[in-house]
């Protein structure tokens, strides 16, 4: 029973990788916490990524909260090369 | 009850999506003069295929559903590109202790690491060129994951892609942002 629980140090980083966005499976995240007990290297991988995955969502708020807008000039561009393309499309 | 049928008026195009899919796109390639291109070559397919609009759908939808469309297209392109070798670093052992931690990847201490966070303005520029470090497709996923915070489902949608798929790109940038911001930030 419990060789099925059982996991190595790469499963054991993607497992918490997906912790973090909250869709590890149970099974997965009990296998996980199992790991973790008995490995240093991924329970400070693991305490690492946690604190990674704050910055991340500091970093994904800013950008967020950005607006991008294309400048005047390229959208007079656009609109041009729109009509000439209508225009060409109506000669045909 | 009749359904209103929606009606396309190109001339209005620039002004009223110009803008809405330049951001649309660029929270996906994270690249101003690509999104540049997808939106312009979005709104010239859209004049192409004008007579197909069945007028269903609003405007807006029709012309994001072509946009998807040409970000598939370039997902597609990146991920077949010959001759481009995947930076992917190994992590793990492949032989007798495989899936072990490599010694020389094991992560390493951040002693200094709530010092380090103050530093706000240089910790999202230094954790931003990490981002743009990553291979092409990796990093697109990881933003549109992570940074942008889709749903797995919508992202394995628009790029047409399988969820474990997604799951093995998304720890595999994870483990390779770590290790560069370990190297160039919080041992720095």
């Amino acid at each position: 029973m419990f060789r099925n629980l059982k996991i190595t140090c790469d499963q054991a980083t993607t497992i918490c990788d997906k912790n973090q966005y909250s869709e590890a499976p149970i099974k997965d995240k009990i296998k996980l916490y199992i790991h973790l007990l008995v490995c240093k290297i991924c329970a400070k991988y693991s305490k690492q990524n946690t604190m990674l995955s704050s910055l991340y969502k500091g970093h994904s708020q800013y950008c967020n909260d950005l607006k991008h807008c294309l400048s005047l000039k390229y959208k007079e561009d656009l609109k041009a090369l729109l009509e000439k393309t209508k225009n060409k499309k109506h000669l045909n | 009850m009749i359904e209103e049928k929606h009606a396309l008026t190109p001339n209005k195009w620039i002004d009223n999506y110009a803008d809405y899919l330049y951001n649309f796109t660029i929270s996906r390639v994270n690249n101003s003069d690509l999104a540049k291109d997808l939106v312009q070559e979005t709104f010239l397919s859209g004049l192409k295929s004008a007579k197909n609009f069945q007028g269903k759908a609003t405007e807006r939808t029709w012309l994001v559903s072509i946009l998807k469309r040409k970000i598939i297209d370039y997902y597609r392109k990146i991920n077949t590109k010959k001759g481009q070798a995947e930076v992917r670093i190994n992590f793990y052992d492949d032989g007798e202790n495989k899936g072990s931690w490599l010694e020389e990847r094991v992560p390493q201490n951040w002693d200094n690491a709530s010092e380090k966070q103050i530093e706000r303005e240089e910790l999202r520029i230094q954790l931003e060129a990490c981002i743009d470090k990553l291979p092409e497709k990796y990093a697109m996923v990881f933003r549109m994951k992570t940074v942008q915070e889709f749903e797995t489902e919508e992202i394995c949608k628009e790029l047409g892609i399988t969820s474990s798929n997604l799951w093995v790109i998304i720890h595999r940038a994870r483990t390779q942002l770590r290790k560069c911001m370990e190297d160039n930030w919080f041992n720095n």
